[in-house]
């Protein structure tokens, strides 16, 4: 276990911040958007200091500064942002667009709620309507782990393999605001991890000059479309191989799936972001009354952990899947992945959906139970959306 | 280095500087020779031009995968985000260069930005304004043929009235579009620290020596270049050029430069025409000119050019020599 240095009560935006001043990027285009904004102030400030000699573009909208980065990251810059919410939507357009050009851009998202009526506070509607964009989406349970995979994301994105833009989702205020004890490695085993950038077919080769964004119509746009899906295949061999080095300098693991409590476990519940730490504090509680629970949370979500899911789940008793977003007149979109996941598993739990904390509505430890108990007495049906801390 | 006009001639006959023939775009459309002007007198001065393009006729009609025109390092992002693209490739290019990451630091780096009408006036407004307060060293060129028409000629805020379009409809009760042409110059003047001027490509030696003063000038550049689109415009494939010249005769079209805050006529026309003989020189204000109310409209028009013409000469008059920075 690699010693810690450097341990310090932060906030996950300041975490974020500091990760990308370890990391330096060559370009970073941002806008400011609540909860996101104090990304961009701290690292706005690393630049003011000179303790980074990123060239930052302080654009006029979220469509500017992905507009942006697409820009430098073809022209053969590591390139970075930072949004949430209305701005990922603004963004929403540029992001396929980053994404289907192969450049492996990182932003850390600050999940909001996407409008309407307007909300700033955390839901996971902001990063669900970019779930078939083609990036990867990571998903941090707190601000160490919300650093940690900012750092994780840079090596995986610009894999030869892989080369996709990737997404570092932290819930908005919960994560970005709220301050933890956070341990961050030194400057130069980042500088050494993140290593130089590789770079693919730069447009600044200007004695080889290459055609960005061609008009790619139905003779060919097809076959490009499949070589995204190829990419996004080798996306979890990847992540563990990067994750592994990673272990080795943070002694901090990672996986596709964070796994707690699930050996023995009968009842499994499934949730992404940092309401998978309220509910490890429950399954603890739950535990010392004798049920077997425990919980899956994937840290990643694009691509879908689906094989490592069915493994997982496959003869448990119950699964309770819990939702951040609402898909309106479909089933909420983490229940629906899962469930198609299970599909062909061979004995097949007991299923149900919960859908939770939109706008930031708290979520608690009794709602957490009161899913739980559903499961213990065979209260679910996989037809129903159900609903945790709402008036109804 | 100065401009040279039998090397610029060759490189014209030459048919290569920056964006080569075998493009799909219309026989006598304008647009490409607009980017073969300014790529050409780019290079004829010892620069090396990175190229970015706004979705329209210019882009699709020459990079119809697997094929591209350019011969000169090329990005197309979308529609309304080109000066923001290009601004993401300019600060690229100033990070590489601090850092020592740049292949050939020895090249003159020139960036430019092409966009029509429509990814310019209208829906690329907000990047094009941001890029150019931000300061970004390129220089943005819009192709201004009058409307959407890489889409079949939709309206646009660079339509002029009377103009049949597909969207504003000359029709039985309404006259078509009636609002005048966002005058995009003026907008873009009123950023600071800007060099901002019109071009034809009727008058090809005004054209060099605008591209020129923007590759020289420390900050961003706006080139509006008049580009007729014979297909929609309803003329020959063979009179780009004439209407053009006709546009700056009857001072539809005022050859100016705005060098931050200092005016200047480039092109001076001693008497205008009248903007009937610009109108009547086209097809697609055949429907105004059958209505009754064609000559109010008209009127309309041409009071406008009188006072836009007389209003720059009194700026040319009141700010020279007296530039705002």
């Amino acid at each position: 276990m690699p010693e810690v240095k450097n341990r310090q009560a932060v906030t996950g935006a300041q975490a974020i911040a500091n990760a990308m001043r370890q990391i330096n990027p060559d370009v970073v285009a941002a806008y400011p958007i609540t909860p996101q904004t104090p990304v961009v102030e701290y690292f706005a400030q690393y630049v003011a200091d000179g303790a980074v000699d990123t060239e930052m573009i302080p654009v006029e909208s979220e469509h500017s500064a992905m507009s942006a980065v697409v820009g430098a990251a073809a022209a053969g810059a590591r390139a970075m942002t930072a949004t949430a919410a209305n701005g990922l939507a603004l963004m929403h357009e540029i992001v396929y667009i980053a994404a289907s050009s192969r450049l492996p851009i990182v932003m850390p998202v600050a999940n909001r709620a996407l409008s309407g009526p307007i909300n700033i506070h955390c839901d996971h509607s902001d990063a669900m309507a970019e779930r078939d964009s083609g990036w990867i989406q990571l998903w941090a349970e707190n601000a160490q782990e919300a650093y940690d995979l900012t750092l994780i994301a840079l090596r995986l994105g610009e894999h030869e393999d892989v080369r996709l833009p990737v997404m570092v989702n932290f819930d908005g205020f919960i994560i970005s605001h709220g301050v933890e004890v956070v341990d961050f490695l030194d400057d130069e085993v980042v500088k050494k991890f993140v290593g130089e950038p590789k770079v693919k077919y730069p447009l600044l080769d200007v004695d080889n000059p290459v055609t960005y964004g061609p008009l790619d119509l139905y003779d060919y746009y097809f076959e490009h479309k499949r070589q995204q899906i190829e990419a996004m295949k080798h996306v979890k061999r990847v992540f563990k191989e990067v994750a592994e080095e990673f272990e080795k300098i943070s002694g901090r693991k990672y996986d596709v799936l964070d796994k707690y409590m699930v050996d023995d476990a009968e009842y499994i519940m499934i949730a992404l972001g940092s309401t998978a730490g309220t509910i490890k504090y429950t399954v603890d509680l739950l535990r010392e009354q004798g049920h077997k629970v425990g919980l899956v949370k994937p840290w990643i979500f694009r691509p879908f952990p689906k094989k490592e899911l069915q493994e997982i789940l496959n003869g448990r008793k119950a699964v309770v899947v819990l939702d951040r977003s609402a898909s309106f007149g479909a089933e909420a979109p983490l229940y629906e992945a899962v469930k198609s996941a299970l599909f062909n598993v061979e004995n097949k739990p007991l299923i149900g959906s919960y859908v939770y904390g939109l706008g930031g509505r708290d979520i608690k430890v009794e709602h957490i139970k009161q899913a739980f108990e559903d499961a213990f007495v065979g209260n679910l049906n996989p037809d129903e959306e159900r609903y945790l801390g709402l008036r109804e | 280095m100065a401009l040279n006009i039998m090397q610029l001639a060759t490189m014209f006959a030459d048919k290569n500087p920056g964006i080569t023939s075998g493009h799909r775009l219309c026989p006598g459309c304008a647009a490409p020779n607009v980017a073969k002007f300014a790529l050409m007198t780019a290079q004829s001065l010892g620069y090396t031009p990175v190229v970015g393009l706004a979705t329209g006729c210019l882009e699709v009609s020459t990079t119809i995968f697997p094929f591209t025109a350019w011969n000169v390092p090329y990005i197309h992002n979308a529609f309304e985000n080109v000066a923001a693209t290009v601004s993401g490739v300019e600060t690229a290019f100033r990070a590489l260069s601090k850092k020592g990451r740049l292949v050939d630091p020895e090249k003159k780096y020139a960036f430019f930005a092409f966009g029509g009408d429509g990814g310019t006036y209208d829906i690329g407004l907000q990047s094009l304004s941001g890029a150019v307060e931000r300061g970004h060293k390129f220089i943005y060129i819009v192709y201004d043929n009058e409307g959407y028409m890489n889409t079949g000629n939709q309206r646009s805020g660079a339509t002029p009235p009377g103009s049949q379009t597909t969207t504003q409809p000359v029709g039985k009760k309404l006259p078509g579009k009636i609002q005048l042409k966002k005058n995009i110059v003026e907008i873009m003047a009123g950023h600071e620290n800007v060099y901002v001027a019109t071009v034809s490509t009727s008058e090809p030696m005004d054209f060099f020596k605008k591209i020129e003063k923007a590759l020289q000038f420390d900050g961003p550049s706006f080139i509006a270049a008049f580009s007729p689109c014979v297909r929609f415009w309803r003329v020959n494939d063979d009179k780009a050029v004439d209407i053009s010249k006709l546009a700056i005769e009857t001072g539809y079209w005022p050859l100016y430069e705005v060098e931050r805050g200092v005016y200047r006529i480039t092109k001076k026309v001693k008497e205008l025409k009248p903007v009937v003989e610009f109108i009547k020189a086209q097809g697609r204000f055949r429907d105004l000119l059958k209505r009754p109310d064609a000559q109010e409209i008209i009127d309309e028009l041409q009071e406008y050019v009188n006072r836009r013409w007389e209003r720059l000469q009194i700026l040319e008059e009141a700010t020279k020599d007296k530039p705002i920075r």
